[in-house]
């Protein structure tokens, strides 16, 4: 049943990439989950990479050459992602932006790296990406390691002696973000309590939850998205539990306050320093806020994104893809996020997380 | 002990809910012999009307909850009957006579279709409702573990076993009822005999279609979160509680669908929630081999 949804929606793509651009433009592409139920995320980077084209077009595009943008949606799903892979490079774009989960980005790099197509996710950030020795990915978000580092080493320092539960969604990201974690907080010889998995896309935990309450945990820490982690919240405050909750960067979106309402106040989450309050980022939140849209999560990381790929572009005089990534990796970039540079790797120098929380008023802000 | 009580109360709440949803499935495949596989999706539409129901109740001012609530059972178990009714009439009804497979690919094609409709109609992100039933009850409370019981789960447990009374007394004292019965039995000869089978088999679909509806408010009460996809999932373990519990018998469908939200719950509870379906469906498995017609399934008897 969901391969024929996967093949319908294959051929609706297809349909909807047939018959793109002019000679004249050059075409870029942007894929996220547009649809299911991460699409919040997906909107985030679509709308920045769509507002960093149309600002780079009102400075006259790159070489010359106006640029257009394709939109892809993977849903988040690995075989989607690898589908809507390869219809990118039969469109011979140079160049996408994406995708979010790091179980999309992870396999479509593959599609990527056989069609000679750069990519640059915005927000994939299980460490496995980068290291794979792969000359065609880069990303402008940290990595689980040092996300799942900070995580661990806060666990440590808060909750040495209370009863830790790690949980993880069994993705990519939640998987690699909770076991890194794990192994932070483990080093500093603490032990977590308990360390379960549950199913994505399940809506009921109660019994995960019960069993938390049994073994009297204190702090949860979820490697997973704001959907399911929301989900616990709520069903741990019904059954009268009172842990704190703690998780990673797929929480940073409003959605996830909408599923739980005044009890998210308290949830506490590891991201970037916020690049909305960023000076070099004033200009284009603005631009956001002007056509109403909040610039939160990774719609800044997915401007930086183009960015990045349209300065390279210009200093390489060129699109072809190798000579791009080359260029990007010796560079200086500026971009909404400020100056980033890139290893050798593909990831870029000097990141730090830090812990958000989430306020009664149902807005995040730096602890 | 305290943790067994609530882990009870959780898989309980849980398999009411795939209770509800296996009767349509139950009840179609008894009349006609085939899955309905566009039912999870029936359910996931009735969740979004009843949303869109108490959101256009607060828009128009009524905000008492037992007033809201009670107008929104009324709303949605209406508007999904018609659609269920629908889809019986658009692709099933002109594929009767065909060949087996046919209606069972226009399911298909039906669970696509309401699937996507709602997704474009209604947008892919997930939609939210605060949470209107707060409260509940403290069970037991000593120094080592608090079992609640929340009001929704009552509401739950107790909607379910109402439906489910008037269900049985509608299958065995209306007229209705025994219509019903009749072409489970044999369509030809409920035909022949004078029962109008084409009405029976759609208001068999609308009543699917109504107690659908009623597990899609209790969803959305329940976790308060809804998506287009809820469908699938549900509609996967409802039918696997249908088949567990016997197909084509109602007490079977309930029973599959407590049995298979309680095997969830205590395996998450007691193992690992990470295999949780596995070993629903290993049940299922195990249960199958030794059972084929499942629980209260009666064999099938050869018709000469």
């Amino acid at each position: 049943m969901s391969k024929l949804r996967i093949s319908s929606l294959a051929l609706g793509l297809s349909l909807a990439l047939a018959g793109t651009a002019s000679a004249q433009d050059v075409t870029i592409g942007v894929v996220g989950p547009l649809t299911g139920q991460y699409a919040s995320f997906g909107k985030q980077l679509k709308d920045g990479a769509e507002l960093a084209v149309a600002d780079l077009n009102a400075k006259g595009g790159v070489l010359g050459k106006k640029i257009k943008l394709e939109i892809g949606d993977d849903a988040c799903d690995p075989k989607q992602a690898r589908a809507v892979a390869e219809k990118m490079v039969g469109a011979k774009v140079p160049f996408v932006a994406g995708h979010f989960c790091s179980s999309s980005s992870i396999p479509a790099s593959d599609a990527y790296l056989e069609g000679n197509v750069l990519q640059i996710t915005p927000a994939s950030t299980n460490p496995q990406f980068t290291e794979r020795k792969m000359w065609n990915t880069f990303r402008v978000c940290g990595r689980d390691d040092q996300q799942g580092g900070v995580a661990g080493a806060y666990l440590a320092k808060n909750y040495k002696d209370k009863n830790i539960a790690i949980l993880h969604d069994k993705s990519t990201y939640g998987k690699g973000l909770a076991d890194e974690t794990k192994k932070a907080l483990n080093k500093t010889g603490a032990k977590e309590k308990m360390y379960e998995a549950y199913t994505q896309g399940d809506k009921d935990f109660n019994a995960l939850v019960s069993k938390m309450k049994a073994a009297n945990i204190d702090v949860v820490y979820i490697g997973g998205y704001h959907t399911e982690a929301g989900l616990i919240l709520r069903q741990m405050r019904a059954q009268g539990m009172k842990a704190q909750l703690i998780s990673g960067d797929a929480l940073v979106t409003n959605e996830f306050w909408s599923i739980t309402g005044a009890e998210g106040a308290g949830v506490l989450m590891t991201f970037g320093p916020d690049p909305r309050k960023k000076p070099t980022a004033k200009a284009v939140v603005e631009k956001f806020k002007a056509k109403n849209i909040d610039p939160e999560g990774y719609t800044l990381y997915s401007y930086a994104a183009v960015q990045i790929w349209a300065q390279a572009v210009t200093k390489a005089k060129t699109t072809d893809p190798k000579k791009v990534a080359e260029t990007v990796r010796a560079g200086k970039w500026d971009t909404v996020l400020g100056p980033l540079s890139y290893d050798k790797k593909g990831d870029i120098t000097a990141i730090d997380y830090v812990f958000y929380i989430w306020k009664k008023d149902g807005t995040y802000s730096e602890l | 002990m305290e943790i067994f009580v609530q882990q009870l109360i959780n898989g309980i709440t849980l398999g009411s809910i795939y209770g509800l949803i296996a009767i349509g499935y139950t009840m179609v495949y008894g009349i006609i012999g085939m899955i309905n596989f566009a039912h999870g999706d029936v359910f996931m539409v009735g969740a979004f009307l009843a949303l869109i129901a108490f959101l256009a109740l607060v828009a128009i001012g009524v905000t008492a909850v037992p007033l809201a609530l009670f107008l929104v059972l009324l709303i949605a178990m209406a508007l999904t009957s018609l659609y269920g009714w629908t889809v019986e009439r658009l692709a099933y009804r002109p594929l009767r006579h065909s060949f087996r497979l046919a209606p069972l690919i226009s399911a298909i094609g039906m669970s696509i279709v309401l699937q996507n409709y709602v997704q474009i109609a209604q947008g892919a992100r997930v939609k939210p409702l605060p949470p209107l039933i707060q409260g509940g009850y403290t069970l037991i409370d000593n120094d080592v573990f608090i079992v609640r019981l929340s009001n929704v789960q009552i509401l739950v447990v107790v909607t379910t076993l109402a439906l489910m009374a008037v269900f049985s007394w509608v299958i065995a004292r209306t007229r209705l009822g025994r219509d019903m019965r009749a072409c489970e039995q044999d369509l030809k000869m409920a035909s022949l005999v004078g029962v109008d089978v084409d009405r029976t088999i759609s208001l068999t679909f609308v009543i699917g279609a109504a107690l659908a509806a009623v597990a899609g408010i209790m969803t959305l009460l329940y976790y308060g979160v809804i998506d287009f996809y809820i469908g699938f999932v549900a509609g996967v373990k409802a039918f696997t509680a249908a088949v567990l519990g016997g197909i084509g018998s109602l007490p079977g469908a309930m029973l599959g669908g407590l049995l298979i939200g309680l095997i969830e719950t205590f395996w998450s509870a007691y193992f690992s929630s990470e295999y949780k379906d596995v070993a629903a469906f290993s049940i299922l498995i195990i249960v199958l081999i030794f059972l084929p017609t499942g629980i209260l399934g009666r064999p099938e008897i050869e018709k000469v």
